[in-house]
């Protein structure tokens, strides 16, 4: 354990180096959350009755998104897994005292919450002390902060399991361009990364509901903004644990069974 | 002439890896349907936003991806300026006996980017004829003029983001709210963001002028027929992007190496 934080703080430390990409990040972030909610506004004026969430909801559900981002996005990767595995460099990891899933696990889980503590603290600063419509609030309950934080960890468990899953099939396929932008594209649309997931249709509503994208940022965003409660919100906590053992559990299993085929070549 | 020579070889070199083409093509192509997807979403239970219809809305997204694609695909060597600069590439360009704006634009096109034109034009074969446009040489030529004017236009916004490195020797992630931002906001006329952000992207970034002002021609809410020639207007924004490049190359001092 006690290797697993050191490794955990060296990330998380050399990532806090980037001050200044951090700043025009969040900029960025900043316009692109309040774009966001003024499309979101023109289509709630057309019709409010339409409207699947309070307005309220979906304005602190897209600035908690932005605000958190980094801990959801799907199509970030750790670029140096991806070369370690393709330069063979993986051989020298491999010879160390360390699980090299847990490894990979650790690495990114601190990459992404140290970006995440960078960028979340202004953004909140603003957002909080915007005017009324566009503001966001704190959560009703303090039982609902307690939920959110802890399925904003799941959410993050999940996300990762994900990611280790396609660091694993490059062991098979060498480049993984194609899984990425596939998997990127489509699950971030299903977790609810463009449209909240209460915007879409029947049939599609039901459907990305049950996919493990929608233990990523939708359940986290939708108990904040207050969207899920009570027998909902556990529920929708339930079905994140589950898929976080699913996807930890199946990777560890495939990554074993991709070592086995690792063949190292001297030199 | 020398630039069709770049083109050819720069289609041919990237055709050498034909999966990872494939692969980077469908990428945009499903990075753009998802964007789709969250229009139709949001229309399947709104049916319309400030008045403007599905199809009238498509016109703007399919519009603004069309020109963002072509864009990207030739302007890609202003995206990939940084690298250049802080590689001393640039500083080879320099000696060279051409202009460096050709060069630069000549060091690199994405022809992946085919993904996302391919994705627009499909969205133009389904929305022009529901879109209720009434068709005619004025509606068409406003039309391509969008196109070509919206073209040019990233083509400049690019150009200002490599004249930034000039002074920051990194690209700025900020300039991506004009670049990434107007593809991805410029999927709804612009007029639905409000009138303060209408009023930037007429005055300051002018950028309504080759989407919602033409566009307002299209479905016939603008008669006038000076409108068709609305989107020559965001073409003025070539004076101070130039100027601005001009400043830079004037301050640029190598980064050695």
């Amino acid at each position: 354990m006690i290797k697993y934080r050191a490794l955990f703080r060296i990330r998380f430390i050399h990532t806090l180096q980037y001050r200044s990409a951090a700043i025009a990040g969040m900029v960025t972030q900043f316009v692109w959350g309040m774009m966001e909610i003024l499309a979101f506004h023109a289509f709630y004026q057309t019709d409010p009755t339409a409207f699947p969430m309070r307005f309220q909801q979906t304005v602190s559900y897209v600035w908690m998104q932005q605000a958190f981002l980094s801990l959801f996005m799907l199509w970030f990767f750790e670029n140096e897994i991806f070369e370690s595995i393709t330069s063979g460099s993986i051989a020298y990891e491999l010879a160390r005292p360390m699980d090299i899933y847990h490894r990979w696990f650790c690495q990114s889980i601190a990459n992404r919450s140290a970006k995440a503590v960078l960028r979340c603290l202004p953004i909140f600063a603003i957002a909080f002390l915007l005017p009324a419509p566009y503001r966001l609030v704190l959560p009703p309950t303090i039982t609902t902060l307690f939920l959110f934080i802890l399925s904003l960890l799941l959410s993050l468990g999940v996300v990762v399991s994900v990611s280790q899953l396609i660091y694993i099939s490059t062991f098979y396929t060498l480049s993984s361009i194609g899984v990425r932008v596939v998997v990127g594209a489509i699950g971030e649309f299903l977790a609810g990364g463009i449209v909240p997931l209460p915007f879409f249709p029947q049939p599609f509503r039901q459907i990305a509901e049950v996919l493990p994208f929608a233990a990523m940022q939708n359940v986290p965003l939708r108990i904040y903004s207050g969207d899920l409660q009570g027998l909902d919100a556990i529920r929708s906590l339930l079905l994140q644990i589950f898929w976080l053992i699913v996807l930890f559990a199946f990777g560890k299993w495939w990554l074993k069974k991709a070592l086995k085929r690792v063949v190292v070549q001297g030199g | 002439m020398v630039y069709w020579h770049y083109f050819c070889i720069h289609l041919k070199s990237q055709l050498q890896y034909k999966v990872s083409f494939i692969f980077t093509a469908l990428g945009q192509f499903l990075g753009s349907l998802t964007a789709f997807l969250g229009i139709w979403f949001m229309f399947t239970r709104f049916h319309q936003v400030n008045g403007f219809r599905f199809e009238e809305v498509l016109l703007c997204f399919a519009t603004v991806l069309l020109s963002y694609s072509m864009a990207e695909c030739f302007g890609r060597g202003f995206d990939l300026f940084p690298q250049m600069i802080s590689n001393g590439e640039f500083d080879r360009a320099l000696v060279r006996p051409r202009s460096l704006i050709f060069q630069v634009l000549a060091s690199k096109m994405e022809f992946s980017r085919i993904g996302r034109l391919l994705q627009a034009v499909l969205v133009f074969f389904y929305v022009i004829p529901r879109s209720g446009v009434n068709w005619h040489l004025g509606t068409i030529v406003t039309l391509c003029l969008m196109i070509i004017c919206g073209s040019i236009f990233f083509s400049l916004l690019f150009l200002v983001y490599a004249a930034i490195s000039f002074f920051t020797i990194q690209g700025l992630e900020f300039m991506n709210i004009f670049t990434d931002g107007a593809r991805e906001f410029g999927r709804y006329p612009f007029s639905i963001y409000g009138k303060q952000v209408l009023r930037i992207l007429t005055y300051v970034v002018p950028m309504a002028w080759f989407q919602y002002y033409p566009f307002l021609y299209l479905i016939g809410q603008r008669t006038n027929p000076l409108w068709i020639a609305s989107p020559l207007v965001c073409l003025v924004f070539a004076v101070p992007a130039i100027w601005f490049w001009r400043v830079g190359l004037k301050n640029y001092v190598s980064t050695g190496s």
